[in-house]
């Protein structure tokens, strides 16, 4: 390390101005996803909830949830951990501010320009790859930049070996734009629509190998990513297993990208193709848990935290729900049980484990961690944080547990066979009306959830707002 | 900066930012390769017992323009799996050729309402329309939002028009009539629409958003004749 890095102070050394701004994005998108979400868990309760609007409906909305939280949320708060930490990991400031800048404001304005163009109905229909062709463009651009300045961080680095935190980023930054690109390779018809160069099977196909591979590396490799930077910083212990990490790594790149055809399992997609979609989702359960392993492992020694520190409370409630996701993901994509599955409830469990449960739960706990930090201020209140912790942790499992109800109520009745081999509930409409109770529950569950991220959102700007500390008290931190 | 116990990987692999990138590349692309390249020779057109899919006219391509924009996808399958109770429920399993004008494909991950592949031809016209204005007046107790507004907007010609000439450059076959008088085509088949709809009481024009999306709808799956009857013997 040079000695004039070494002289300077972390506060000339580091970009934090770029993480505090990523940090509110975040904060701010995590309410308006969760609101849709929230709106429409109530519209499946409760059909007029869309106020007769045509912008409204849960046809319209349910995609500006799913970009707004995987999109808005998930990827402000991996931004805001990934400034931080890459900083850190490798002792330089970020290549470019400018860089930085571009990319925090393009972000928000795709953020903006898709909560406008999706209840308007302008979407492609593939499932979290909605945007229009113009926004398309506008991702790859800005991701690109992102990545770049990222590479040229790397570049300059003042540390020569690369953490395991480092690698889950870089393979976040060169897949997905390999995704996005390949996946929304489309024929312009106007300004707002396009077509596929892709069509029937061949379409599918690809749009699995890009939805199922946004989970593997918008919603699981970045996470990993800041899983191991901020969990053993906030457990005061370095990682359990370096060679463990290294397994799993690879073993994770390399399995996700096969698993793509467990979406179209029992589809008209060539057998062999669902039958290595399905082998390979299976195997991926050990990289999965080889990383659960990992950070729970990591915690040991500090098992006595988890009463007391909220940070610990809900980083090891996220690696379990990873855990458990990534055992249930598996399972799903044998045929048979996918037979059940597939279609129901059942997945809307499934996702939402993972991604309250994994994501959600990481996240808030990175965000408890990181905001004294980057204000140098105490957090405002420990037991509200904690009474997020315990609200959030009841709405996750009033959610999937309904969905879980849900889910098999209608995939044993849709199957429902009498003695003379017909349907035993040949009217949907039957089916569907079982499920009210379910929805209502599961609404319960996801406006908790809601709850204890606005609890989280005042306890963030109390702590933020505080007066800043006097420098005696900086000096003896 | 290493010694003698230093692992391989973490003497020659971990400190070379570049290397490492190169070797994630390869690894996540084998997978997307081996399972996707293939798909690009297969020509499910010559499936034995092949029937002729015809490709969506113009007024059913505005039709799947608005099934799309108002996201019917996100509630509704377009996916029959080879299941006793499916093929009882909806019909005759889907087969891949069916699919190979759909840009975007339609298949669905949800059932929050029963699937659509084999919807045409299963209610009147008139059914559509009332259904798409309240769905509880044909189907007591359903979760679907009405869409009236379906009954009022208009489809706009220069729009489809435009939508035809891209997917035709993509490789759907159009006549020239359809390529080049659009209106035309659009208006013969919406008005054979309207005379139906209008013989149950309901006037439209047939240039109403309704009237395109019924056209769509009556469509689904009736490329395939085999009778329910045949695919029961055929099940495993
Ligand atoms: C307050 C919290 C939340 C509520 C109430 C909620 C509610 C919902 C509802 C009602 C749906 C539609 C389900 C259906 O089709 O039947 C949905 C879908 C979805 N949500 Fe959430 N959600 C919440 C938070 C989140 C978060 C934090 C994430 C991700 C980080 C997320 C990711 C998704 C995804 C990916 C889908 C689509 C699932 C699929 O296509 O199978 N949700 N959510
Ligand atoms: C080893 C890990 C995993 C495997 C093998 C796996 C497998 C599956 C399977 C089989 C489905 C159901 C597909 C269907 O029947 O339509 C599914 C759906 C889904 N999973 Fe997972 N899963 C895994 C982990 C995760 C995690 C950790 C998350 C979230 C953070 C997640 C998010 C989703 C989403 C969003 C869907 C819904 C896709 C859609 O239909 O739109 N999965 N997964």
């Amino acid at each position: 390390m040079s000695t004039a890095a070494a002289a300077a102070s972390p506060v000339e050394l580091y970009d934090d101005e770029i993480t505090k701004k990523f940090v509110w994005a975040t904060l701010a998108f995590a309410i308006v996803g969760m609101t849709v979400g929230v709106w429409i868990a109530l519209e499946l309760a409760w059909w007029p909830a869309n106020l007769g609007i045509p912008y409204t409906t849960f046809g319209r909305l349910r995609p500006l949830h799913t970009n707004a939280v995987i999109f808005a949320f998930g990827g402000n708060i991996v931004f805001a951990g990934m400034y931080y930490s890459i900083q850190r990991l490798l002792k330089v400031r970020m290549y470019s501010d400018g860089l930085s800048n571009f990319h925090f404001w393009g972000w928000q304005a795709i953020i903006v320009s898709a909560a406008i163009s999706l209840p308007l109905g302008l979407t492609q229909s593939h499932e979290y790859a909605e945007l229009i062709w113009p926004i398309d463009i506008a991702i790859a651009v800005v991701f690109l930049s992102f990545g770049f300045n990222v590479a040229m961080t790397i570049a300059r680095r003042r540390v020569q070996h690369l953490y395991v935190a480092i690698w889950f980023y870089l393979s976040f930054l060169i897949t997905i734009p390999v995704l996005h690109v390949f996946n929304n390779l489309s024929l312009p018809a106007t300004l707002t629509r396009s077509y596929p160069v892709y069509a029937g099977m061949t379409d599918a196909l690809v749009q699995w190998w890009y939805g199922h591979n946004a989970v593997g590396f918008f919603l699981t490799t970045p996470f990993l990513g800041l899983m191991y930077y901020f969990l053993p910083r906030a457990a005061e212990r370095p990682v359990y297993s370096y060679r463990l990490s290294i397994i799993h790594f690879w073993a994770l790149v390399f399995l996700y990208i096969w698993a793509g055809p467990h979406h179209l399992l029992y589809s008209s997609l060539p057998d062999w193709a669902q039958t290595l979609g399905m082998i390979f989702s299976i195997m991926l359960i050990a990289p999965s848990w080889g990383g659960m392993l990992n950070g729970l492992l990591t915690l040991r020694g500090a098992w006595d935290r988890i009463r007391t520190d909220p940070v610990i409370k809900f980083m090891v409630v996220a690696v379990s729900f990873y855990g458990m996701s990534t055992f249930e993901g598996p399972m799903m994509s044998i045929r048979a049980i996918n037979g059940l599955s597939h279609y129901t409830n059942w997945v809307i469990g499934h996702v939402h484990s993972g991604a309250l449960g994994w994501n959600g739960m990481i996240s808030f706990g990175i965000l408890y961690w990181l905001v004294p930090r980057l204000w140098d201020r105490e957090l405002y209140s420990e037991p509200l944080a904690t009474l997020h912790f315990w609200i959030a942790t009841i709405g996750i499992v009033l959610y999937t547990v309904t969905m879980w109800g849900a889910g098999l109520t209608e995939g044993l009745m849709w199957r429902a066979l009498d003695e003379g081999g017909q349907l035993q509930n040949p009217v949907f409409m039957d089916i569907v009306n079982q499920l009210a109770p379910f929805y209502w529950l599961r609404l319960v569950g996801g406006l908790l959830y809601l709850s204890g991220v606005l609890l989280m959102a005042y306890n963030l700007i109390r702590t933020t707002s505080a007066p800043a500390p006097t420098a005696t008290a900086a000096a003896a931190k | 900066m290493s010694d003698d116990n230093t692992p391989w990987h973490r003497q020659h692999l971990e400190p070379r930012a570049g290397l490492f990138a190169i070797l994630t590349t390869v690894c996540i692309s084998v997978g997307g390769l081996v399972e996707i390249v293939p798909m690009f020779t297969i020509d499910s057109s010559d499936a034995p017992d092949r029937v002729t899919i015809e490709p969506y006219t113009p007024l059913e391509v505005a039709g799947r323009d608005i099934y799309i924009r108002e996201g019917c996808y996100v509630c509704h399958s377009q996916m029959v799996r080879p299941f006793r109770d499916e093929t009882l429920r909806y019909g005759l399993w889907s087969r891949s050729e069916e699919y190979m004008w759909d840009r975007p494909f339609l298949l669905g991950s949800r059932r929050i309402g029963p699937d659509l592949h084999r919807v045409g031809g299963k209610y009147p016209d008139a059914w559509h329309y009332e259904h798409m204005f309240d769905p509880r007046s044909t189907s007591p107790g359903s979760v679907m939002p009405p869409y009236p507004w379906l009954s009022r907007w208009k489809i706009d010609v220069d729009d489809v028009n435009a939508s035809v000439v891209a997917l035709n450059r993509l490789g759907t076959p159009y006549s020239s009539e359809d390529l080049t008088a659009t209106a035309t085509v659009l208006q013969a088949q919406g008005s054979e629409i309207v005379e139906r709809m209008s013989a149950s009481g309901i006037e439209v024009t047939w240039d109403t958003e309704i009237v395109a999306l019924t056209a769509y709808l009556q469509r689904l799956g009736r490329d395939r004749t085999t009778t329910l009857a045949d695919a029961d013997g055929e099940i495993p």
